[in-house]
């Protein structure tokens, strides 16, 4: 049932990828959905601002998610990839220009000068945030409905994600988007003591949250007049588990909104999401794609070993760092600015005119062997030990010129 | 397993191919800056750190604006990279990701550590404590320097395929170590891209100070601003001269093709010539200027030494010569004015110990900004052209990676709108960012609403 070996580890991690970015990015996404919602005025101003600043910092790294899971995917099971890809080029490709859209608006938020700009920054971020998501959650309708089957673009560029499941999908990762974003964007305007922002979200969060669940509903409906494969097995053990797991935590986080328990509410929100990335993966398994098992689709035991140790040894330089980001930023750490000093000056090499002029000679003679091992040189070492020459001449440079000019 | 995938009939070969060369053209600049431009940023906080001189924490302060605005372009440009692997590649893909795959694996976490690190350094400016805030800044230039490894080690496995066999289309006995980290051509293009990255940042940056210069602002500010990127540049710049010498060695002797299409050699000869400028056509260079046996001094130290032509090789395993050989020389012209460039700085500033002062420097400096891109675009035409009709070398062709899927230059048309709308919005930031008031350099978020307003 769930045998998990080396060749569905992989997976196992992508999957776990693919929850943290529908939580992580979806939120992300939903602060632009309610930057669209906002309207006119100085309430709708507001909500934009804080929507903005809320996600600035995180959603490079909530970003990442993404090409973690295209990259763990293609390297370990390459044909499923190549044939998902291939099919889903039109999902992916209207994904990927929300994608762009939304990058942009950050970039151009960070030169814009007063409300009216943003304003209009925010509608492309907004535009950005309702395409990513809708194209990606209808590319996962399509696997799960069994309309991308293997092959160089087999299934149909349309149809395969244009049907009543995708759409139930699509609009299914709108509205959990928008209300894991209201959940965070409450917790955090509380932390900051603005009252009138998180109530403003909180609402927000009770309509989206109430939304989502009637959502999940007719979807469930939809799914089963479409894809009853699928249908059936997310209503049989294992996956129903995961299912009721994701009812349970959306209905706690809606009571624990109304009772304003804004940081439990966080964590049960993404929990609801992402069980139900866990209760598809449960019933499609151990179907990758139709007639592709995982164990059929998966890479050469060896490649699939370095990929599992690969992802570890990442993990434990990332996850570390994520820690230091996310704590950072649910401490208010990047909420108040403070100008500080830079503490005592650091006393660094005073540097008189002779010693600029010793490692200005250092330099040139680095350079000197560098060239003549890398130009004469006929094999690895010479050219590794010109190369390590080279760079010393460039860090030596450096250091020779780094004092300021006190006269032009 | 049989193969999934074999050649296809795609009547838009040539348009997935310029799609993804436009897609990698837009965002291989903004790496460029990924890779070098927090060095120099962090050069600046550290002089800031060092003398308490807030000249130097209001230059960190407006950098770091540009910083991430291009690293936002520059993430979204390369997430549609990596969505076109598979949407234009599938072919590629499907037969050889477990190969090359782990590369991207790894790139990936280099990229989330920018990521995290981008995310602090920006919005820690004025609320971390200085030295957290300057040690924060370390992991972005690693990871930029472990990032431009990872994605090489895939593009020189890609000129020098190895660690695996290929049966009916099935790669096995794949060794994915061998194949990125084993080949030879990983070390000297990462040294060459690296260097690159330092010297297009290094001469974009301080052209556009250069061009203020002119302009008449011109004070201790623009001086220190114009010289850190200047001085990494100019030390840069004669360096990657003699790296390009050894890399064109190495492709002449491991893709005789492509020297060949670089230096428009048509048939097999002895002693062969260097020719500067021309058009390639019918096996000679027509119009340029000959040096008598300097190419085969150049590629083999040897005068006498045979060069192989393209007529080695079947028409149809020929890359197209003139594109190659235009865009190499095109490489060379403008990397040797810069070393010129950088050597009439390097003398200023070490035998008269300043910066040079005539007009003329800082025209030409204006020029070697944009040049400097247009060299590095070049660079990689001649080795991404210069390697077709192969997409894995003389393993895989181009038609057999290709996708089946139709439409391609709808996507194409698409793609190439919202670029265009992307490098004038990124104008538009870097405009507006220079033309900021001074004082509101220090700010970092101009329009940060104070908590609790």
């Amino acid at each position: 049932m769930l045998g998990i070996g080396l060749p569905e580890l992989p997976l196992f991690f992508a999957l776990q990828g693919v929850a943290l970015y529908a939580v992580l990015a979806g939120a992300d996404f939903g602060a632009g959905i309610w930057q669209l919602l906002a309207g006119r005025g100085e309430q709708a101003r507001r909500i934009r601002e804080h929507a903005h600043h809320s996600m600035a910092p995180v959603w490079e790294a909530n970003h990442v998610w993404l090409i973690f899971v295209l990259v763990v995917v293609w390297t370990g099971y390459p044909v499923a990839f190549a044939s998902m890809a291939s099919t889903l080029a039109v999902a992916l490709t209207a994904a990927g220009l929300g994608i762009i859209l939304r990058g942009v608006a950050y970039a151009l938020r960070s030169a814009s000068r007063g409300p009216a700009e943003a304003r209009a920054i925010d509608t492309l971020t907004a535009v950005g945030s309702l395409l990513a998501p809708f194209a990606l959650a209808a590319a996962a309708g399509a696997i799960a409905s069994r309309r991308v089957p293997v092959g160089n673009a087999a299934g149909d560029l349309w149809s395969s994600w244009l049907n009543p499941t995708s759409l139930m999908a699509g609009v299914l990762a709108l509205l959990s988007s928008a209300y894991l974003a209201a959940v965070y964007l409450a917790a955090d305007a509380r932390r900051e003591g603005d009252a009138e922002m998180a109530e403003a979200f909180r609402s927000r969060a009770l309509v989206t949250g109430s939304l989502a669940g009637v959502a999940a509903i007719a979807g469930a409906v939809v799914v089963r007049a479409d894809a009853r494969w699928i249908f059936d097995r997310l209503v049989d053990t294992p996956a129903v588990l995961s299912v009721g797991l994701s009812l349970l935590a959306g209905a706690a986080t809606i009571a624990l909104v109304v009772r304003r328990r804004l940081d439990a509410a966080r964590v049960s929100a993404a929990v609801a999401v992402a069980a139900v990335v866990g209760g598809w993966a449960l019933a499609q398994s151990p179907l990758l794609l139709p007639g592709l098992t995982v164990r059929e689709a998966a890479a050469p035991d060896n490649v699939m070993a370095l990929l599992v140790i690969s992802i570890l040894a990442g993990g434990l330089i990332l996850f570390p760092s994520l820690a230091l980001l996310f704590r950072l930023v649910l401490r208010g750490s990047f909420d108040a600015e403070q100008v500080l000093a830079p503490g005592a000056p650091v006393p660094g090499p005073t540097q008189g005119i002779a010693a600029a002029l010793t490692a200005t000679r250092i330099a040139g003679a680095c350079f000197v062997v560098g060239a003549t091992l890398l130009v004469l040189g006929d094999s690895a070492w010479p050219h590794a030990a010109g190369v390590a020459a080279l760079a010393a001449f460039v860090v030596l440079g450096l250091s020779a010129l780094a004092g300021e000019d006190s006269r032009e | 397993m049989s193969a999934t995938f074999g050649p296809v009939q795609q009547a838009y070969l040539l348009e997935a191919r310029q799609m993804q060369a436009l897609s990698f053209a837009v965002h291989i600049p903004l790496v460029c800056f990924g890779i070098a431009f927090p060095a120099m940023v962090l050069r600046a906080e550290w002089l800031w750190m060092r003398t308490g001189d807030e000249l130097y924490r209001v230059l960190a302060q407006r950098w770091t604006k540009v910083m991430v605005a291009l690293f936002a372009c520059g993430v979204v440009t390369g997430t549609i990279l990596s969505f076109e692997m598979g949407l234009l590649w599938p072919g590629f893909m499907g037969t050889f990701g477990a190969v090359f795959g782990l590369g991207f694996a790894l790139e990936g976490f280099s990229f989330f550590v920018e990521a995290i690190f981008i995310g602090i350094y920006v919005y820690g400016w004025n609320r971390m404590s200085p030295r957290a805030h300057f040690a924060s800044g370390f992991p972005i230039v690693a990871a930029g320097m472990t990032g431009s490894l990872f994605v090489l080690a895939v593009n020189s496995w890609m000129n020098d395929p190895g660690g695996f066999t290929l049966r009916d289309g099935v790669v096995t006995d794949v060794r994915p170590l061998r194949a990125l980290f084993g080949n030879g051509h990983l070390g000297y293009e990462l040294v060459h891209m690296y260097l690159a990255g330092f010297i297009v940042t290094g001469f974009l940056v301080s052209a556009a100070y250069a061009v203020g210069r002119l302009r008449g602002h011109w004070g201790r500010y623009e001086r220190i601003a114009l010289t850190i990127p200047l001085t990494v540049a100019a030390l840069a710049a004669p360096v990657q001269l003699l790296v390009g010498d050894w890399a064109a060695r190495e492709v002449a002797k491991t893709q005789p093709t492509k020297l060949a299409a670089l230096e428009g050699v048509g048939h097999t000869e002895r002693g062969a010539a260097l020719h500067l400028g021309g058009w390639y056509r019918d096996g000679h260079v027509e119009f340029g200027i000959p040096i008598p046996k300097g190419l085969s001094l150049l590629a083999f130290h040897d005068p006498d030494a045979e060069v192989q032509g393209l007529d080695a090789v079947a028409a149809a395993d020929r890359p197209p010569v003139n594109v190659v050989r235009i865009a190499f020389q095109v490489m060379v012209s403008i990397g040797t004015f810069l070393a010129a460039l950088s050597a009439w700085y390097l003398f200023a500033r070490t035998r008269r110990r300043r910066v040079p002062s005539g007009r003329w420097f800082y025209r030409l400096l204006v020029l070697a900004g944009p040049a400097s891109l247009v060299a590095l675009i070049s660079g990689w035409v001649t080795t991404e052209v210069g390697r077709q009709p192969w997409v894995v070398y003389q393993v895989m062709r181009t038609t057999e990676a290709v996708t089946a899927a139709d439409g391609i230059p709808v996507g194409y048309a698409t793609m190439a709108a919202f670029y265009a709308c992307l490098v004038v919005a990124v104008a538009w930031i870097l405009r507006r960012l220079a033309h900021a008031p001074m004082a509101a350099g220090a700010e970092p978020e101009p329009e940060h609403r104070p908590a609790g307003s």
